[in-house]
């Protein structure tokens, strides 16, 4: 099945562009993201960051290792 | 309108105890092997040589110590999560009893010798079916209960969770395409340099996505609740979490370095292993800093305590890793115990120690009891952590004293220690307290065994936990944050999507030119496929796990072509599936082995490693004298390999065992000039023909043809 591929394509015309790609796509996600993240309203952060609390089980919370 | 269901704790608890059972076996086979690296004995039988127990080690503490321990983090915390018991009970068992079968086979297997030979996926194709089929009733029953939830907005270890699915997925099916030649043979579909390439991103990547992202989302949830206030900084875990898996998927060829792989390979993972520190340490802090205002607590508690050595323990093999993959220290620690010191700084720091902390915060609430005493649980977590550093930093002594005493010349420009056994012998001494730490270790894990079994017995599982939820509303308007924010995180599917993409780009980039620039791996016209005895050779050298302890890889340092001779180049192990590269030298390398030493050297050394090498710490392989050559899978083996691309002339396949026992005849006459009457048929013949055959084809005449050797 591999040998199809590795004996027919020898050479990809163009290559010099892979690490400059490569660098854009990095960079521009990595600024997306911050953006993103940077966008977050109090209330949202609050209300994620409370959810492993809300679970509306029966077990109580406080740790009975005390 | 608030809706009743509850909460599946059985298979919750079946994880735990699976997690527990298998975390016992999985570090006491890991004893016995680090004693049988210093008490040659104790390589008692065929089945029972370090060879095949490091794999067996290997395996069962991370597929089935690790893996069960995931399973019942995500089981419990998923549910809690969304506000939903898990999609399918059908498929949470399916899941359960799959898996736990693959741990059998897998412990069944290679002890037998049924390994592919690549570290970390040793399990032959079968059981990676299976695999593959238990992993996809897992992601439907994720998916399952994400769709049917009550809760809108998915809780960052929930993308911890999707990102480790779907990556271990990918490397997973990646990494174990195989030719099959019997049903419990296949063949790497990959050689050589691009073998390697792939298995050490899927090496590497394991590491990242088994033994980190889903612990990270287990951390995410268990140390909030257990510390009871939310995370330091929701959105630093956003940041952790994309950096870390965008960034992790390139990083693999730093376990690479100085090896044949290509230059730019390389440099590559190199520059994103030193870039991972920043994503690794971020979710460090946010770890610790959860406790900010509770540390008082840490002194009591040994939840937390386990807690916070575990993620000091990550941030410390966070930082070491990326230190590892520079080029100067790899050219130090790499081949040597730093490395085995440096896995277990995160293993049984990092993964064991969150998972005991996991396992005391979470039996009690399963079983509506408390614990049984928080007293062992302390005793447990101090000979825990004697145990790490026992185990560690001997090893760390044992690396940095082997490596330099393997560099050392005289000022002649002589190897000072010409005998690669006077470095080993010379580090003995810290093997013996690695196997002390391991044994400190290990009791600590029978404490909790211990204090497991008495809080079961005070308590009752609570099978299901009754719990109440209002429905979703489909169509209530979400009026905070962005739209990418509502785009992404509530919409499971494609954050699936989404984490795939980033991590199949950094795979793609480093693979797909290494396999299609033909100059990326230089062709050598003097190397030829193996004969079929010298495949049969190289198929018991795979089977013994001849590559746990030697290397093939000569790498361009002065110390080792004075050493070992040329150093390897690309082009040698074009028809190496798979390749056998190794990652550690507790004995020489043998990538040049072939015509340095005489035959009846090798069929000695095999019998008694001791009586051509005083004081060799090698387990003998005496069954390889007695055992024969199976000839009737010779030629289904020539065709697997011809399958492949490996160029046999066509029908050399029905040729193949004619070859193979005149090569055996040779052998054998060979051998009888030395006053040794061996049988030709037998397995040693064949491990004989393939450690001769190793490195000699550069030096030999290109237009030349070896025995039996059909030119393509």
């Amino acid at each position: 099945m591999l040998k199809f591929i590795k004996h027919h394509m020898t050479s990809i015309i163009g290559i010099e562009i892979w690490p400059i790609l490569g660098f854009l796509l990095f960079f521009t996600f990595f600024l997306g993201m911050l953006w993103y993240v940077l966008t977050f309203t109090r209330r949202h952060v609050a209300h994620m960051e409370q959810i492993p609390f809300n679970d509306n089980g029966t077990t109580p919370l406080d740790s009975p290792v005390h | 309108m608030m809706q009743r269901f509850q909460y599946d704790n059985k298979i919750v608890n079946a994880f735990l105890m699976a997690t527990i059972i298998f975390g016992i076996v999985g570090m006491l086979v890991g004893l016995i092997a680090a004693l049988q690296m210093i008490i040659p004995w104790m390589n008692a039988a065929e089945w029972f040589t370090f060879g095949r127990l490091r794999p067996l080690h290997t395996n069962a503490v991370i597929f089935a110590f690790v893996g069960n321990g995931i399973f019942a983090g995500v089981y419990y915390s998923l549910q809690r999560l969304l506000k939903a018991r898990m999609f399918s009970d059908g498929l949470s068992w399916l899941h359960f009893w799959g898996w736990q079968l693959i741990i059998v086979s897998a412990a069944i297997t290679l002890p037998l010798g049924i390994t592919s030979g690549k570290e970390y996926a040793e399990l032959e194709w079968p059981i990676d079916i299976a695999i593959t089929l238990i992993w996809v009733v897992f992601g439907i029953n994720m998916f399952g209960t994400i769709i049917k939830r009550r809760e809108r907005h998915l809780y960052v270890a929930i993308w911890f969770y999707i990102a480790t699915w779907v990556t271990v997925a990918m490397l997973h099916i990646v990494n174990s395409m195989a030719m099959p030649v019997s049903l419990f043979k296949g063949y790497s579909m990959y050689a050589g340099v691009q073998d390697a390439l792939v298995q050490w991103w899927y090496g590497h990547n394991a590491v990242a996505f088994f033994l980190t992202t889903p612990y990270l989302g287990l951390m995410y949830y268990f140390m909030p609740k257990a510390a009871n206030r939310p995370v330091y900084s929701y959105k630093l875990s956003i940041i952790h979490f994309w950096a870390l898996i965008f960034i992790y998927i390139w990083a693999g060829p730093h376990h690479l370095l100085y090896t044949s792989l290509p230059e730019w390979t390389q440099t590559l993972g190199i520059v994103f292993s030193i870039m991972l520190i920043a994503p690794s340490w971020g979710g460090m802090l946010n770890g610790l800093l959860t406790l900010r205002g509770a540390w008082d607590r840490v002194r009591e508690d040994p939840v937390l305590k386990f807690m916070v050595v575990a993620v000091t323990a990550y941030g410390m093999s966070t930082l070491e890793g990326p230190l590892m993959s520079t080029k100067i220290l790899n050219s130090i620690s790499h081949f040597t115990d730093w490395t085995i010191a440096h896995v277990h700084v995160g293993g049984l720091g990092w993964n064991g120690f969150l998972t005991f902390g996991i396992i005391y915060w979470m039996l009690p609430r399963l079983f509506g009891t408390k614990l049984y005493s928080v007293k062992l649980a302390n005793v447990h977590f101090w000979i825990g952590t004697l145990g790490i550093v026992f185990y560690a930093i001997p090893l760390y002594f044992a690396g940095f004293t082997q490596s330099l005493m393997w560099k050392q010349f005289t000022p002649d420009g002589y190897l000072v220690y010409k005998n690669f056994l006077d470095t080993l012998l010379q580090i003995k001494y810290a093997y013996w307290l690695r196997a002390l730490g391991g044994t400190l270790y290990l009791s600590g894990a029978l404490v909790m065994v211990y204090n497991v079994i008495m809080t079961v017995r005070a308590g009752k599982l609570i099978v299901n936990e009754d719990a109440e939820a209002p429905a979703l509303d489909k169509a209530e308007v979400i009026t905070d944050g962005g739209y990418w924010h509502r785009w992404i995180e509530r919409r499971p599917v494609q954050m699936l999507v989404v984490s795939f993409v980033l991590v199949a780009i950094g795979g793609a980039i480093e693979m797909v030119p290494t396999f299609l620039i033909k100059s990326n791996v230089p062709t050598i016209a003097s190397v030829k496929p193996y004969t079929p005895l010298e495949l049969h050779g190289r198929d018991m050298y795979i089977r013994e796990g001849c590559y746990t302890c030697h290397s093939q890889m000569i790498r361009p340092f002065r110390s080792e072509t004075v050493r070992y001779g040329e150093y390897s180049k690309a082009g040698e192990f074009v028809y190496d599936h798979p390749f056998q590269w190794g990652s550690k030298r507790t004995g020489p390398d043998l990538a040049r082995e072939g015509g340095k030493r005489p035959d009846s050297w090798h069929y000695y050394h095999m019998y008694d490693p001791t009586s051509t090498s005083d004081g060799s710490l090698m387990p003998p392989y005496r069954a390889m004298y007695t055992n024969l050559i199976p000839l009737d899978i010779i030629p289904a083996k020539i065709r697997a390999m011809q399958n492949l691309g490996v160029p046999y002339a066509e029908g050399f396949d029905e040729l193949a065992v004619g070859d193979l026992q005149q090569q055996a005849a040779g052998i054998a006459a060979n051998l009888k000039e030395n006053g040794i009457d061996a049988d030709p048929n037998t397995e040693i013949i064949a491990l004989i023909a393939y450690l001769q055959r190793l490195g000699t084809d550069i030096s030999r005449d290109a237009g030349a043809s070896t025995v039996g050797q059909v030119n393509p």
